[in-house]
């Protein structure tokens, strides 16, 4: 059987409207991973051991459990407590949470990163907290985080798929249906595969030029 | 929450199909990251080029679609693969691409005056990599490739999308069968995580012993961002 560029044609629109959910998924789930972590960061940076070793141990158990079976949880169980999700929402939820415990640990790498002769002079310089933070720490903080960050929207771009298993009708489940229809899959997964090579390829091209801007000093 | 235990055999079983995943998975992944690793370090061009294509070809394409590649979509020009063999080469391949990176980059990270060394004394270039360069390198190696595993174990969990009966699909099974929505899916969670952690042990305990061997203190290696951008998926590692 050899491929069908008619039908290649025709599917094509569903394909772009499943693509336009996966996007809207990432960067929501983005954005929410990004705020999330940044409550981590906070939390484990308590000065009351309880808060912080807690908040140490969710982050660890959100980290080391499949995203799959996270999703599973947050649209089956959610709705027994009363709150039940749409299927865009619970993926979105299941990202940015899952995602969360990644750009938490960036954070901190990132805080701990900076050399301690840093702190050591905001010490000195008899500087207030406020200004240790915003004029000492975060700016060298921020620019070795940056191109790590953008690889975890790479990967949160990467791990939306498993959105069709809670029924959301992005791009692979958007072919999956289309192949189910018309019980030709070759064409729609394998279109599906080669976007997600094109963007990952190009958005890894833009991560290194950020590494190569944000890594001298 | 009884219920769920009750079906203690089946969750059993998943595990041990969970189990089974990962170990294939991660040496399917151990051999082509050892392979194409050593490839991007080659002189020859060529033999580097090989070593990008696949690195980002692989790295590139989300582990479910490949997987729903080789399981709906090849079996249409004849190639057709049982869904155990179709999982175990997504996830090997997959995860095989970002440990080619870590080879590549821990073996570029072996001090150069090292490599140096090996031409002054006329080493040739196999005795060079088993010497003296791989050696070192392995000890760089570890711990990104520990966060590798976890993250393949993890992946494993989509298995269960193509019809495999692994823990997650097990999960399915006992919540639709005995309605227990929350304690099903906790349950499940935290056999994830137990086997998450074993998993860290093995690799610590593998950590220790290499820096041991090389008479190295241990790098706590806590809060760098090398270390933790190596292992994460997606991330441009080297």
């Amino acid at each position: 059987m050899s491929w069908d560029w008619n039908y290649t044609g025709e599917f094509l629109p569903d394909l772009l409207s499943g693509l336009r959910i996966t996007i809207v998924a990432t960067l929501l789930g983005y954005l929410l991973a990004l705020a999330l972590g940044l409550v981590w960061t906070l939390l484990r940076r308590s000065r009351n051991p309880f808060v912080s070793q807690t908040t140490r141990w969710v982050v660890e158990f959100i980290r080391s459990t499949p995203l799959l079976v996270q999703l599973y949880f947050i649209f089956f169980v959610f709705p027994s407590f009363g709150l039940t999700l749409g299927p865009l929402t619970a993926g979105v939820i299941g990202l940015g949470l899952h995602f969360s415990a990644y750009t938490s640990e960036v954070y901190r790498a990132g805080i701990e990163d900076v050399p301690r002769g840093q702190w050591e002079a905001t010490v000195a310089l008899n500087l207030p907290r406020r200004r240790v933070w915003q004029d000492v720490i975060l700016p060298q903080a921020v620019r070795k985080v940056v191109p790590t960050l953008g690889n975890y929207l790479i990967a949160m771009f990467k791990d939306s798929p498993l959105l069709l298993a809670i029924n959301v009708i992005e791009l692979l489940g958007a072919a999956y249906k289309v192949g189910t229809e018309t019980l030709r899959f070759l064409e729609p997964i394998t279109v599906v595969g080669l976007l997600f090579v094109l963007v990952s390829v190009v958005s890894s091209i833009i991560v290194r030029r950020l590494e190569r801007r944000y890594a001298t000093y | 929450m009884t219920e769920v235990l009750d079906s203690y055999q089946l969750l059993l079983k998943g595990s041990w199909i969970t189990i089974q995943l990962t170990v294939y998975g991660s040496v399917l992944a151990l051999v082509l990251a050892v392979v194409f690793g050593l490839a991007g370090t080659s002189r020859n061009r060529a033999v580097r080029t090989l070593n990008r294509v696949y690195v980002e070809f692989f790295r590139g394409t989300a582990t479910l679609v490949l997987m729903f590649w080789f399981f709906y979509a090849l079996p249409l020009v004849g190639l057709r693969f049982t869904p155990m063999f179709a999982a175990v080469l997504a996830l090997g391949l997959n995860v095989g691409a970002y440990g080619a990176e870590v080879v590549r980059g821990a073996i570029n990270a072996v001090p150069r005056a090292q490599y140096e060394a090996t031409i002054a004394l006329n080493l040739t270039p196999a005795q060079r990599m088993r010497r003296v360069l791989l050696p070192q390198a392995v000890a760089l190696m570890l711990p990104p490739f520990g966060n590798l595993l976890i993250e393949l174990m993890k992946g494993t969990a989509i298995v269960s999308l193509i019809t495999i009966s692994d823990l997650t699909f097990r999960a399915k099974q006992i919540q639709s069968s005995t309605g227990e929505t929350l304690w099903t899916f906790v349950v499940i969670l935290v056999l994830y995580f137990a086997i998450a952690q074993i998993l860290q042990l093995l690799v610590r305990y593998a950590e220790r012993r290499v820096d041991r061997m090389l008479g190295r203190r241990p790098d706590k290696g806590d809060g760098k961002l090398s270390d933790l951008a190596v292992g994460a998926p997606g991330s441009g590692v080297g």
